[in-house]
């Protein structure tokens, strides 16, 4: 049975690590679903969360490649099931000339924040697990949803 | 104050290396320039960077030490990718130096310009690309510990002409890596170890299959002391042979595809199977659900990845080979020989490696690696291409001590011979080198003739001539229906008509004539038509003071036997007695 893992993989911040992960990924045809990076506290170390499927047995052998990376620190993989902290970001244009104050409600109900207004549009951004960022767009599917984009996820060892 | 070019050769230096293969072009001058002016180091031009990079695997291989290679952008950068990938899949230390267009221009297509750094990522242990001449130091020493350390392997660096130019103030070569996030196993677990020796306690029927990690960790003798301590059987696979004196009793050959009987049966009989710094490669293992499906499953290999990548492994150990069979030996008792023994050394004799050369019939390819046998000494290295010459030459050379078989495995790299031989032959001037190739393999790296001339590398050529691609012709005869799709080297245009692949009576001549191609590199070139003239030509070529090629024109329908067809398991053998 395949499943989703978070690899949260530990690296020294350097040019092309990113592009030694997703090639040994790549190269052995499994698809990356979401992709996060950044610098960590200490700026010559970078973290990537990237979230792969596949059975426990794949996502072993492919953290021991990861591993095997001269610049890789630490591999960690986190199955989803577990139900550890996995959390999304994401920001939505909703179109809002008429619906203002029920689009308003929804965004106040989900603790969504207004980032950006003008006379069309609202622009919220929302994090929290990924249920409940695709539970509000369900919700706003009905006022249409101009444009939006997701982080990825991250996720934290328990 | 010192130049990025400087500074490398320096690190060069210092890091022991005497001998640099290479070949010059625009970006990389300034470093071919300081070499100009560094007699220490020996440069060998090749006449293909391929060849250069195969040359310093080959003298990496038969002396333990890191190769090193040093070529231009663009073309030459990627002329090495088959080099690297080759080292990379037979773990072999090399470095790869290759010059760079200038950091200002990189990313614009400039003349010569190729992404070496993201050419080289899925190939290399590791690769960089050196943007600043303050962190060349770093880089350099960095590389050297990479590519021997741990499950050794090759770096590529590439070196921007301006950085090569660029002044440093205060350099000094660093003393140590400085890689915190890499850091190569070294002693195994004492838990496993002790589990493992318990495990050869109780085993009735075990088996070691030793790999190309004990030739890495320089653990033959440990090896052989740990195998008459337990009286275990071992096989040793193609990157391995040599671990163990084919003479022992306790040597079971070579496993897999063209692997000995014995060995087979032996790992697929056992209850016990110990892989030692090997990686159960599918030409090992053929059909792995049957595989040693009854045994035991230990795994001892210093790359974490490999364990249980392809088998189930009950007793994994992390290590360094033999670091963890020095802890082993003190925590196995001796084990007595037993029933199992007897069966093994019944199946090598049941199932001796055999051929019948008719005296007045074609030469077969066997015979002639049988009478090289008898012109090699001790110390005699032996290189080989890849096709059938390479699987006979590791079924029948005789094999007295590591890194004295020089074969291409992973990769199977036709071309690999000739420029291996040549480093093997420049790291130990004293010993005689031998390539075993065919006519096909010979042909992929032929340029390097007149590299051995000019710098007398006295490496002694010996061409199995079946005028055809054997081993894929072997294919094609037992798997694709007789279809002989362009395995025929005398095959012209108008051949279709009138035959469907190797005729016994073709009368088409062969090109090129080897011996002449010898001759027009200044060497001696010899040939042998008639079985008669086997040992003569041999015995001519070997007495050359120098490099010579020795042409044999072998039987053409000659098959590799034993042969265990790809996907099967491994005690189903063909064994070819009808031919």
């Amino acid at each position: 049975m395949t499943e989703k893992y978070t690899l949260v993989i530990t690296v020294a911040n350097r040019v092309g690590v990113l592009a030694r992960i997703s090639g040994l990924l790549s190269s052995r045809g499994i698809n990356i679903e979401s992709i996060v990076g950044c610098r960590t506290e200490n700026p010559d170390v970078y973290q990537v969360h990237l979230v792969i499927r596949g059975t426990p047995e794949l996502v072993q052998k492919i953290s021991k490649q990861v591993q095997k990376l001269i610049d890789t620190i630490k591999v960690v993989d986190i199955p989803h099931k577990k139900g550890g902290p996995i959390r999304e970001f994401m920001f939505a244009k909703i179109p809002a000339r008429k619906d203002r104050s029920e689009i308003l409600d929804i965004v106040n109900m989900f603790g969504a924040k207004i980032v950006d207004i003008s006379p069309s549009f609202l622009t919220v951004d929302l994090s929290g697990p990924t249920r409940k960022i695709d539970q509000f767009m369900e919700m706003m599917k009905p006022f249409g949803i101009r444009e939006y984009i997701r982080s990825g996820q991250i996720a934290v060892g328990s | 104050m010192m130049t990025g070019a400087e500074i490398l050769i320096d690190a060069l230096k210092k890091e022991g290396v005497d001998i640099v293969f290479g070949y010059p072009g625009g970006v990389v001058l300034p470093v071919f320039d300081v070499l100009f002016k560094t007699p220490e180091i020996r440069v060998v031009l090749t006449r293909h960077e391929q060849a250069a990079v195969h040359a310093a695997d080959g003298y990496a291989r038969a002396t333990g030490r890191t190769g090193v290679c040093l070529v231009t952008s663009g073309p030459g950068a990627t002329n090495t990718i088959t080099g690297l990938a080759n080292a990379k899949l037979d773990s072999i230390p090399i470095v790869v130096i290759s010059g760079q267009v200038k950091t200002a221009v990189i990313g614009t297509d400039a003349f010569q310009e190729a992404d070496m750094a993201g050419l080289t990522r899925p190939i290399c242990k590791h690769s960089y690309l050196v943007q600043r001449v303050e962190d060349l130091p770093q880089v350099l020493k960095n590389s050297f510990y990479i590519a021997r350390s741990g499950r050794p392997g090759p770096v590529a660096v590439d070196l921007p002409a301006d950085v090569a130019q660029a002044p440093l103030e205060n350099y000094a070569y660093p003393e140590h890596p400085d890689i915190p996030s890499y850091q190569p196993p070294e002693k195994g677990n004492a838990n496993q170890i002790r589990k493992l020796a318990a495990a050869v306690k109780q085993a009735s029927r075990p088996v070691i299959l030793a790999g190309g990690g004990i030739v890495a960790a320089g653990a033959s003798a440990e090896l052989v002391r740990f195998a008459e301590k337990t009286n275990i059987p071992v096989a040793t696979t193609l990157m391995a042979l040599g671990c163990v004196p084919d003479d022992h009793e306790l040597f079971l050959g070579m496993p897999g595809m063209h692997g000995r009987v014995s060995a087979n049966y032996a790992l697929m009989e056992c209850d016990l199977l110990i892989g030692m710094g090997t990686r159960f490669d599918d030409r090992v293992t053929g059909d792995l659900k049957s595989f040693a499906a009854g045994a035991t499953i230990a795994h001892v290999d210093i790359d974490p990845s490999e364990i249980g990548k392809i088998l189930r492994t009950q007793i994994p150990i992390v290590g360094d080979v033999r670091s963890v069979l020095a802890d082993l030996d003190k925590a196995v008792a001796p084990r007595p020989a037993n029933e199992w023994n007897r069966i093994v050394r019944e199946w090598s004799l049941v199932h001796p490696l055999s051929y019948v050369q008719d005296p007045e019939g074609e030469i077969l390819p066997q015979y002639v690696i049988d009478r090289v046998n008898l012109q090699a000494s001790k110390d005699t290295i032996i290189a080989t291409d890849v096709g059938q010459h390479q699987m006979w030459s590791a079924l029948f050379v005789r094999h007295r001590g590591p890194r004295a078989f020089l074969s291409s495995g992973g990769m199977g790299t036709m071309g690999f011979g000739l420029p291996a031989a040549m480093g093997a032959s420049l790291g130990f001037p004293d010993r005689p080198v031998v390539v075993i190739t065919g006519d096909g393999s010979i042909q992929m790296n032929i340029q390097e003739l007149p590299t051995c001339t000019l710098n007398r590398i006295p490496v002694k050529i010996v061409v199995l001539n079946n005028s055809c691609l054997g081993m894929v012709r072997q294919w094609q005869e037992l798997f694709y229906d007789g279809h002989y799709s362009k395995t025929c080297l005398k095959e012209r245009p108008e051949c279709r008509s009138v035959c469907s692949g190797h005729r016994p009576d073709c009368p088409n001549a062969f090109w090129p004539d080897f011996v002449r191609v010898a001759e027009a590199n200044g060497m001696p070139g010899f040939r042998a038509t008639r079985v008669s003239e086997v040992d003569e030509v041999l015995c001519k070529g070997f007495a050359v003071d120098g490099p010579a090629l020795m042409e044999f024109r072998v039987k053409k329908i000659e098959n590799v036997y034993p042969m265990v067809p790809g996907g099967k398991p491994i005690n189903v053998i063909l064994l070819g007695a009808a031919r």
